[in-house]
């Protein structure tokens, strides 16, 4: 067997696996607790053809997609800032540190009570728990480049905004993209969070209904949905992680 | 001797506060979204002193307590077992890689149905939750025992044992007890994320509790005593952990 055939083999053999135990825990704790994976998957497949799913799907996939776009945007503006400007970074970061810490759920009625019902407190739900490993690991990114390149920017005189996007950006991009990577997968967290505890419509929400009903079939596709997509995703962005540290290492060889 | 940064930064902090007990006494904002600081402090002294949240604080510590126990010995076995079985490890590192993008929280509804609402399905989601990061911070540390260390293990001939007990453990330590340091935040943020979703007790049960019927100077004065405990836990191990490096030359 070839190098690659078997790197690509043993995950597989591993997800086999996976659903083998899945098959022998719903032999051993039953029907109602734990519903077998075909099922499973079939109970899935309907959910996702119902005419009143697509509303839900929809609201989640909106208030994600808001929280995403903020969290990476602010993230690795206030980053980029704080790494940069040394100081200021100094003063923040453990203050930042500290609130990465802390159990955010326990903030949750304060958000609500904020933002009402709603899209708002899901999408700042989504925002508080993403954005903080973003903004640390492009700071980190941002202290860690090379300090020549930036001599070199400023025999060349930049403007800090030219510096920044020319000059530290690239540099340290493959850095912040696993804070970007990481900041996905908590921003899907937060979202979801925050349709859990209250909201009258998307994934959490049937999530919520389904665990007042006891249907143990729609507990179980849901979160198999939700952890399908936060896995692909995270692997996709996983793989372009490493494409662009292999570039990065390539070019630094070159020179 | 303060440094600088660090003054500015109480600087920093001290104005927020007083920014916000002058905005809420003076009633620029409404004491229905967000109580005085000082307000919150006596309402969590009150607590305190009534006692009636023993019971609840003893389930979430006693929670968070055995699911660390459990988290940090699986953790720790199954990253030395991995480590031993280089086959498997890198068939299970891309799972291990993307586990902390599964949301978690969407399997604790199972585990109620499974094991019925109590103490058992929030030390279980908190010892999933949690292990993963020990057992990644395992294999980092046994990556990273100097080379120079295990050839000085063979010409000692120690048995296995011994070369794990006196050379690898100790040479993985620092690893270690950031994994810890971080299994620990986990266990906090599991058990009462679940006593928040569904339960019928604890600390963060009493939170929602208090949300619901509008208790708002309660309510803010267990959210402050949650952050206070888990502050309180994070900065003793930080300085466990400086001391440590101290004590090791670095």
């Amino acid at each position: 067997m070839t190098e690659r055939l078997r790197s690509a083999l043993a995950p597989i053999a591993v997800l086999l696996f996976l659903l083998l135990i899945w098959q022998l825990m719903h032999r051993i704790v039953g029907n109602q607790a734990l519903t077998a994976p075909v099922p499973t998957l079939e109970h899935l497949w309907r959910l996702v053809g119902e005419a009143r799913f697509l509303p839900h799907l929809r609201e989640t996939s909106f208030a994600f997609l808001q929280s995403l776009a903020i969290v990476w945007v602010a993230g690795v503006f206030f980053g980029v800032v704080l790494g940069a400007h040394r100081f200021a970074g100094e003063v923040m970061e453990p203050l930042i540190v500290g609130l990465y810490s802390i159990p955010k759920v326990t903030l949750y009625p304060v958000i609500l009570l904020l933002f009402g019902l709603g899209m708002h407190a899901k999408v700042a739900f989504g925002i508080l728990q993403g954005i903080i490993p973003v903004v640390l690991f492009s700071m980190n990114a941002v202290r860690n480049v090379n300090r020549s390149y930036l001599r070199a920017a400023s025999v060349m005189q930049l403007t800090p905004l030219q510096r920044g996007w020319f000059v530290l950006m690239p540099a340290a991009l493959p850095e912040i993209f696993s804070g970007l990577r990481i900041g996905f997968s908590l921003t899907v967290l937060g979202t979801m969070l925050g349709e859990l505890f209250a909201s009258q419509r998307g994934l959490g929400f049937l999530l919520m209904s389904a665990i007042e009903l006891q249907d143990t079939k729609t507990i179980l596709s849901i979160a198999l949905l939700i952890t399908t997509f936060a896995v692909t995703a995270n692997m996709l962005l996983g793989a372009v992680e490493r494409r662009l540290r292999r570039s990065q290492a390539s070019n630094a060889e070159r020179r | 001797m303060m440094s600088r940064a660090a003054s500015l930064r109480l600087g920093i902090v001290a104005i927020a506060l007083v920014a916000l007990e002058v905005a809420c006494r003076s009633g620029a904002i409404s004491d229905k979204v967000l109580v005085a600081p000082s307000r919150m402090v006596i309402a969590m002294a009150e607590l305190l002193a009534s006692g009636e949240l023993l019971p609840d604080l003893e389930q979430t510590f006693s929670a968070v307590g055995i699911a660390l126990c459990a988290s940090v010995a699986g953790g720790v076995a199954a990253g030395l077992a991995l480590h031993a079985m280089p086959v498997v490890r890198h068939a299970l590192e891309p799972y291990l890689g993307a586990y902390y993008a599964i949301p978690h929280f969407a399997f604790y509804p199972l585990l109620v149905v499974m094991f019925g609402l109590g103490v058992m399905p929030l030390v279980l989601l908190a010892s999933l939750f949690s292990m993963v990061v020990v057992i990644a911070a395992t294999l980092t540390g046994l990556d990273r025992v100097p080379r120079v260390l295990l050839k000085t293990a063979l010409l000692y001939r120690m048995t296995p044992w011994q070369s794990f007990w006196s050379i690898r453990l100790p040479a993985a330590l620092p690893h270690l007890l950031s994994g810890v340091k971080l299994a620990v935040s986990y266990c906090f943020i599991a058990v009462i994320g679940g006593e928040f979703i569904m339960s019928t007790s604890g600390v963060g049960h009493q939170i929602a509790l208090a949300y619901d019927n509008f208790q708002g100077a309660r309510m803010y004065g267990l959210i402050v005593l949650v952050l206070l405990i888990t502050v309180t836990t994070n900065m003793l191990l930080y300085g466990y952990e400086r001391l440590a490096a101290r004590r090791r030359g670095a």
